[in-house]
């Protein structure tokens, strides 16, 4: 059996360990997690022969450093365009690269995209929390953060040979995003819809696995309401009194009390996780039918991809 | 007050099926009934189903089915629910109400202008219904905190919030799974596991159980559960 272990010698925050995601327990208050941007794990873990969600490195902004201090193994890069060091050579992301003994990786943000994963030959030995070792941020379970000084053991590791991953115009960051209104859009006056869709908005500083704020004209429901606390989606854009917009992403909590002014489509999650803080977002409606088709291309363009 | 159930669509792949605006116990008995029966058989593509205070969103997989499809089954089947309400699983969590574990049991008294062992007995004495999940993992949110021991929240969360605390604002009541801030009183301390670690059953309740509280002395407490 052949194993590698990597030391990590710096991590920038949010950094952690991410899979598939862990479905079927947001009834207990528990979100899905897993990658930012899935269809780049998906991909990553494609070009090692894994199965599309398997557990993986998440790397943030801030980028990750590693050093392998035993063995050597293959690793994938996709997911936003970072830059990739090994030693002294400049590699892209986007691709399969071999570490041995001794090698130095740097992963740091590059000219695009907010996220990266990193997937690994072998199995990433990693907590497990209900079935998955995608990390809650808010508690801490399941595959737990990557920080400095810890140390990444793959078993089974192996080597492939080095080589490009295709990276589909679609994982690009999505500067115009399809949204479905509602389904709290009776507490908006049209005109706030009409905002939502005519303005450009950009993300803030107000950003982690959990959501991110946005900035740009208030949004305020009609009224100050007190709704009844109900269940949110991955892509809730949810408006609280302040009128102030925010999209919940992978580590959401799993009931609100705020209205969802607007839900992002499925197939527009990942293009609008690799947006960067500041960065300008627009929203253009869809229907309920429009959105079915679209989750329905992209399963079929991202299976042909899986199928190379 | 309930009223024609509405089937909202939510982006690509759910309904929220809303049976009320406000709350209220047939509502709730509804949103229970209604995800009972969607547990038992499935529609064809459901994936997940979040209930709530007033309404249950029905997660689906897009790629076998559509929002119109999943609407027409789901309201069948709300219109063919049992009219009897369906039996309970009843649950009991313990409870240390002894200092040092109970640092706002003096406040809620002296606000309710109870004694501490009134404030206690009513607790006790609340049958208490799991409403929904929501905030964090195993956060429980119990309806039917006792009339005379409902007070608005605190007006300044405290932070770090022991896991285990029992702590209540408004008609509601909550074991904690996590240190956190809360702006809830804090009541109590229990050593029940909302989060049982078992692999079968790895939350203590489910939506729609009977809780009640069981009082122990903080030596058993800190034997654990």
């Amino acid at each position: 059996m052949t194993r590698a272990v990597l030391r990590v010698t710096a991590a920038g925050p949010l950094c952690s360990v991410q899979d598939g995601g862990r479905a079927g327990f947001l009834r207990f208050g528990v979100p899905a997690s897993g990658a930012m941007d899935r269809a780049a794990l998906a991909l990553a873990n494609h070009g090692l022969g894994n199965p599309p969600g398997a557990a993986a490195v998440e790397v943030s902004l801030g980028g990750l450093t590693l050093e392998v201090e035993e063995g050597a193994l293959s690793i994938a890069i996709a997911g936003g365009g970072f830059l990739l060091d090994r030693g002294s050579t400049r590699l892209g992301s986007w691709q399969v690269v071999t570490l041995r003994e001794g090698d130095r990786l740097a992963v740091r943000r590059g000219p695009w995209g907010a996220w990266s994963v990193m997937a690994f030959a072998g199995r990433l030995i990693a907590p497990d929390w209900l079935g998955s070792r995608a990390t809650h941020a808010l508690s801490g379970l399941g595959g737990g953060a990557v920080t400095k000084g810890q140390r990444l053991v793959v078993e089974d590791s192996r080597l492939l040979p080095e080589r490009p991953i295709a990276c589909p115009v679609w994982a690009r960051p999505r500067g115009e995003v399809a949204v479905v209104i509602g389904p709290q859009d009776r507490f908006f006056g049209s005109d706030r819809i009409d905002l939502l869709l005519g303005t450009t908005f950009h993300l803030t500083d107000a950003y982690d696995r959990m959501g991110v704020r946005l900035r740009g004209p208030s949004l305020a429901p009609q009224s100050a309401l007190a709704i009844p606390s109900e269940p949110v989606l991955r892509g809730s854009i949810q408006v609280a009194g302040d009128g102030v917009p925010v999209v919940l992403l992978a580590d959401h909590q799993t009931t609100g009390g705020y209205p969802k002014i607007a839900t992002l489509v499925g197939s527009e999650l990942d293009g609008f996780a690799q947006l960067r803080p500041h960065a300008a977002v627009a929203f253009r409606a869809v229907s309920p039918e429009q959105a079915v088709g679209m989750a329905r291309l992209r399963a079929a363009a991202l299976a042909r991809l899986l199928e190379r | 007050m309930t009223m024609p159930p509405r089937a909202v669509p939510v982006a690509d792949r759910a309904l929220l099926v809303e049976l009320g605006d406000a709350v209220a116990p047939e509502v709730q008995a509804q949103v229970w009934a209604l995800d009972r029966a969607l547990r038992g058989d499935p529609v064809p593509g459901q994936v997940e189903l979040v209930p709530a205070m007033v309404n249950l969103l029905v997660i689906f997989d897009p790629l076998v089915t559509d929002h119109a499809a999943v609407a027409a089954a789901v309201l069948a089947r709300l219109a063919s629910l049992p009219e009897v309400p369906q039996d309970a699983t009843p649950r009991e969590v313990l409870v240390c109400y002894d200092p040092p574990h109970a640092p706002d049991l003096a406040a809620v008294a002296a606000q309710t202008g109870l004694t501490e062992e009134a404030v206690i007995a009513a607790h006790l004495a609340g049958e208490f219904r799991v409403a929904m999940y929501g905030f964090a993992p195993g956060y429980a949110y119990l309806t039917g905190l006792p009339e005379p021991i409902r007070l608005p929240r605190k007006t300044a969360p405290l932070r770090a919030v022991p896991a285990g605390s029992v702590i209540i604002a408004g008609g509601q009541c909550l074991v904690t799974t996590l240190t956190m801030p809360t702006g809830w009183w804090i009541i109590g301390r229990s050593p029940t596991r909302i989060l049982t670690g078992a692999e079968a059953h790895p939350f203590l309740f489910d939506v729609g159980d009977r809780v009640r509280f069981r009082r122990i002395p903080a030596s058993e407490l800190e034997q654990g559960a």
